[in-house]
């Protein structure tokens, strides 16, 4: 796990539904097969009602028509993001379409359980409401060491909440990775 | 120490006596349930992460319910119940309820219940967010991704926060005019749906013991649509008479010790409350039926985990009987054993199959159909701009189909009377 994550800002609003994140006809792709899987990189966040996609200005897909990777990698979000369902499908198919980490206010528990044991996107917490002030394509950088994420466009610095308990989940890339280093797949 | 009865419960399943809200533990899993569109992505994480040749931990404790993409030709969603047998076949796991066979049940959720999987102080996890509807049996019960349930697959457990409670209380009796979805719609615009974020939502007072299960189950059902990582009513007797009828599996039932620590404790007085709906885009966006009765809507949709129990048909047919719907309705039981007890089932010298039909609505097999939009050729999709009243649990953007549409959530009772007037109408206008 590189220590750094530096990535085009992508600006949401508030209670992000996993069903904007990747709307349930989309769910019937295989998540293994390499060809089927590129269509969750295509759909990623097309469930999200146009004017409300790439704030401030909106109307500004995540994935361009016809592709299958975002520009950008760092999502931020407001409060209750990936509400909704407990499909996986959704952190993966922010992963798929090129997408690092999440800064958000607060996290719905599955989407948040998904993004860290799937090992698919970074959730950050943080106090500050940064979709109020960064800009869809402004050029962030996470160090997850010091858990600061610094807009490098505005040149300002915020502080992110300490991953805490999940921590060396995260690290470790996911649930089974971290499972297999503690010993606990044994019993 | 005083404990809430999640606390208590989740101690058993960790082989502890105490567990703390907020630390980490690691739990014994009682039954982990899947379904067509979380099951695939789970087995092949499993075959992965185990490797080859690797054993499920316990074929019994497998529950397999195909139903969200069942009559539909979509060729993907069509492979996946395909991938379902496969693999309850490769493993020799003896409850696949299969499509096609007679094994075939229907909406998860509420199968779990009618299969007698439901059991008093037990620890269920499900690839699907609305598995919090066991904590109706007073048991715990949630939903959690693929990647966790491949864990389970491979070791019978799973780390969980143990969660803070918050108590809903609701003193008083039920009017014939309010639905249990009244009461859960009246909390989410309370609390919001962030209001019980990885929290237990606990319910209790004599409105909520007045209630059959059916109806207690739809209060659980929507925890999760205020955050909460699981509802639970304490077991009393209408509970093991109901899985008694079911099943002859040992259970035991836990109560909150009275002196047990909520986040918070919300009452309510019953009879003072009014039927409500949640207004397009968002399950917390209450308004009473009242004051938005001249909304327009362009269907009815009766059905879904939440809304399409037997209890939820007699309670629209009381509305229905005699009427006519004046926009497409749609019912959809939730299960084989709801479309059938449609036809046993009698209200007023009919069968409440004949009482819908009479009255001029359609009646698709059990599924979860419309409820979350689904492939193209599904059932009672929403179209275009359309405005559907549903007893479904979830409105947000685009969620039954279209992503123009707007979906109102409401009771059965509220769903039925708005068919007949073609607009939002209060259930009293029809109960007088």
């Amino acid at each position: 796990m590189d220590s750094i994550i530096q990535g085009k800002a992508y600006v949401l609003g508030k209670n992000i539904d996993t069903d904007q994140i990747i709307p349930a006809e989309h769910l019937v792709y295989s998540l293994s097969d390499p060809e089927e899987v590129k269509l969750y990189g295509k759909y990623a966040l097309s469930g999200v009602p146009i004017a409300e996609t790439g704030l401030p200005e909106g109307s500004r897909p995540f994935v361009e028509e016809g592709k299958f990777q975002s520009e950008y990698s760092i999502i931020i979000g407001g409060p209750n993001f990936g509400c909704g369902s407990s499909r996986e499908h959704a952190p993966f198919a922010l992963q798929v379409a090129g997408a690092k980490a999440i800064v958000a206010e607060s996290y719905a528990r599955i989407f948040y359980r998904n993004c860290v044991d799937g090992g698919f996107v970074i959730p950050y917490e943080t106090a500050e409401q940064l979709n109020k002030t960064v800009l869809t394509g402004d050029e962030l950088k996470i160090d997850i060491e010091n858990n600061t994420i610094t807009n490098l466009t505005q040149e300002v610095t915020y502080t992110l909440k300490p991953l805490g308990d999940v921590y060396n989940i995260v690290m470790a890339g996911g649930i089974f990775a971290y499972a297999r280093q503690e010993n606990l797949m044994n019993s | 120490m005083a404990q809430t009865i999640t606390q208590k419960i989740l101690a058993k399943a960790a082989g502890r006596k105490f567990v703390e809200a907020g630390e980490s533990v690691w739990l014994n899993v009682d039954i982990l349930l899947t379904h067509d569109v979380c099951g695939p992505p789970t087995f092949d994480i499993f075959r992965e992460k185990f490797g080859p040749g690797a054993k499920v931990w316990d074929p019994e404790k497998v529950v397999i319910l195909p139903d969200h993409y069942i009559f539909t030709e979509n060729e993907h969603a069509r492979r996946n119940i395909d991938l379902l047998r496969q693999f309850a076949e490769e493993h020799d796991l003896p409850n696949h309820h299969d499509v096609g066979t007679d094994r075939y049940k229907g909406v998860c959720h509420v199968a779990l219940a009618q299969e007698g999987y439901n059991l008093p102080g037990t620890v269920l996890f499900g690839t699907d967010s609305h598995t919090c509807t066991s904590g109706a049996f007073g048991m715990f019960g949630t939903g959690i991704g693929n990647t966790d349930a491949a864990f389970i697959l491979g070791t019978g457990k799973i780390w969980e926060k143990v969660p803070e409670s918050m108590k809903f209380i609701f003193e008083g009796q039920m009017p014939d005019y309010l639905a249990a979805k009244d009461l859960i719609l009246q909390i989410l615009g309370d609390i919001g749906t962030d209001g019980a974020t990885y929290r237990a939502m606990e319910f209790d007072g004599p409105a909520v013991y007045s209630m059959p299960m059916e109806e207690r189950m739809t209060l659980t059902n929507m925890a999760i649509e205020a955050g909460g990582m699981n509802g639970i009513i304490a077991a009393d007797s209408v509970t093991e008479a109901y899985v008694r009828e079911r099943t002859g599996k040992p259970y035991e039932i836990f109560n909150s010790d009275p002196d047990a620590e909520y986040h918070s404790i919300y009452r309510y007085k019953t009879e003072e409350l009014e039927p409500v709906v949640a207004m397009p885009h968002s399950p917390d966006n209450r308004a009473t039926v009242r004051s938005v009765q001249d909304t327009r809507i362009t269907k009815s949709y009766i059905g879904s985990c939440t809304g399409g129990k037997l209890s939820d048909f007699v309670m629209a047919a009381k509305i229905l009987k005699g009427n006519k719907v004046s926009v497409p309705t749609n019912i959809v039981p939730a299960t084989v054993e709801a479309a059938q007890s449609l036809e046993t089932e009698q209200f007023d010298g009919h069968s409440i199959i004949k009482i819908l039909e009479d009255a001029g609505c359609t009646i698709a097999p059990p599924s979860c159909a419309a409820c979350l939009g689904g492939p193209s050729d599904t059932f009672g999709r929403s179209e275009d701009n359309d405005l559907v009243v549903s007893t479904t649990n979830r409105n947000f953007p685009g969620r039954m189909g279209s992503k123009k549409a707007g979906v109102c959530l409401a009771s059965p009772l509220t769903a039925a009377a708005s068919a007949i007037t073609g607009k939002l109408t209060d259930p009293r206008e029809f109960l007088r």
